[in-house]
């Protein structure tokens, strides 16, 4: 069975909106080697974006390729979870973003490599590995972080109390997926809380979890980033260099 | 280890196809990686297959990248459309596939050879086991000893890591192994 173009749009955006925000960490990061790190994370996710959006592409059948999908879209299209478009106001904020995310993306890449879909798999399989350093990275800095000072201790508590609502939309089940993201909670759970526990902060208690980015139903957060995204695309279309 | 990739001509028949195989081969393997110009596309494993139809003489080749992100790609495409225009064939197809994916592991020794020459530390073998990376000793490419620490773990470029040696302090590019 063929995936849904709203699957693959779901992770597509993922990855896409996520590349966005990290770019924005470009020139601006606490050191010269995080602005290299964090950009080439985003090229990955970038990467990951443009095979995923031009599959679902291909499976709506609509003549619609990856530019049309990324810079034609409005909000109420996309279908990225909240969590990946909330903004980046504090270092320690995209840190546990991005461990919650690549903690996510990395089981589910792993899953789709050994499915049915050969297009899935042959993507899964190879985003995976770099989903690998991208889950590594966040981790070694959140437990810097949190065993750090007290100050960053402080803050990138803070980051993972403000974040844990949003990570449950991750796990909303969609049992016509080729992976129901369900299923992954286990191995996000374990992985997470592992590095947590390490980083010496507190796992938050589960509760209420806003949701509504799978169904097009965003924060106001996510119109600015892509009025930032789209204006040259719209302004210039099909402008290349 | 990974299987390397097969880079051999698969032409065995066909007038068309008859005598151009291996220079054709040899024109693509030449191309040199746009961010690492000390290798070729063929060093590196990037390319997987060039093969040509015995009917029509049409020449495809089946290139993948390191990384999904690669930005290098475009210019690897261009390139070897130039090389294969020079070569007689300006109908050539470039096909990019994703699977299996590229692994380090494909670098050939003549390439490690190359990457260490121009100051580039080569990847050591793949890890198998775990998401979280063990660092692995990496020789300084320049005065060889073992004694070297990592500064980020990315570069210059999507595939690799900056590396210093204790030793002579010289910093380094380390290809990290994918």
């Amino acid at each position: 069975m063929k995936p849904t173009v709203d699957h693959v749009l779901a992770i597509a955006d993922d990855a896409l909106i996520t590349a966005q925000r990290l770019g924005e960490w470009y020139a601006a990061a606490p050191e010269m080697e995080e602005d290299v790190a964090l950009a080439n994370i985003a090229l990955d996710q970038l990467g990951a974006a443009r095979l995923l959006l031009t599959y679902a592409g291909e499976l709506e059948g609509a003549g619609r390729d990856e530019d049309a999908l990324a810079f034609l879209r409005d909000d109420r299209e996309f279908r990225n979870c909240l969590l990946v478009e909330l903004p980046d106001a504090d270092f320690a904020v995209t840190i546990v973003k991005l461990l919650f995310l690549s903690a996510w993306q990395l089981p589910l890449y792993a899953a789709l490599a050994e499915g049915d879909d050969e297009r899935l798999a042959a993507i899964g399989a190879k985003a995976r590995k770099e989903s690998a350093y991208h889950l590594d990275h966040s981790s070694q800095w959140t437990i810097r972080l949190g065993d750090g000072t007290e100050e960053s201790h402080r803050r990138v508590q803070a980051a993972v109390d403000e974040l844990w609502p949003y990570a449950h939309e991750l796990f909303a089940a969609d049992p016509a997926a080729p992976v129901d993201p369900a299923g992954l909670r286990d191995a996000w759970l374990s992985t997470v809380e592992g590095v947590l526990a390490e980083a010496t902060l507190r796992r938050p208690a589960d509760g209420w979890g806003p949701a509504g980015g799978r169904t097009g139903v965003h924060t106001e957060h996510l119109s600015y980033l892509l009025a930032e995204m789209q204006v040259l695309h719209r302004a210039h279309p099909g402008a290349t260099w | 280890m990974t299987a390397a990739p097969d880079i051999t001509d698969r032409t065995t028949t066909g007038p068309a196809a008859a005598g151009a195989g291996p220079a054709v081969r040899a024109a693509v393997a030449a191309v040199v990686d746009p961010e690492i110009r000390v290798v070729t596309i063929a060093d590196l494993g990037i390319l997987r297959d060039v093969t040509t139809d015995p009917a029509t003489g049409r020449v495809t080749v089946t290139i993948t990248p390191t990384y999904t992100g690669c930005p290098a790609m475009d210019v690897i495409r261009a390139d070897i459309r130039r090389a294969l225009t020079a070569a007689g064939h300006p109908e050539a197809e470039v096909r990019t596939v994703f699977a299996p994916p590229w692994s380090t592991d494909w670098i050939t020794a003549e390439g490690r050879a190359k990457l260490a020459a121009a100051g580039i530390a080569p990847p050591g073998p793949v890890r198998t086991a775990g998401p979280v990376a063990v660092p692995l000793a990496v020789r300084c490419p320049r005065c060889g000893a073992p004694d070297t620490e990592q500064i980020s773990r990315f570069g210059s470029t999507a595939c690799k890591a900056l590396w210093r040696c204790r030793s002579c302090r010289e910093p380094f590019d380390h290809v990290k192994a994918l």
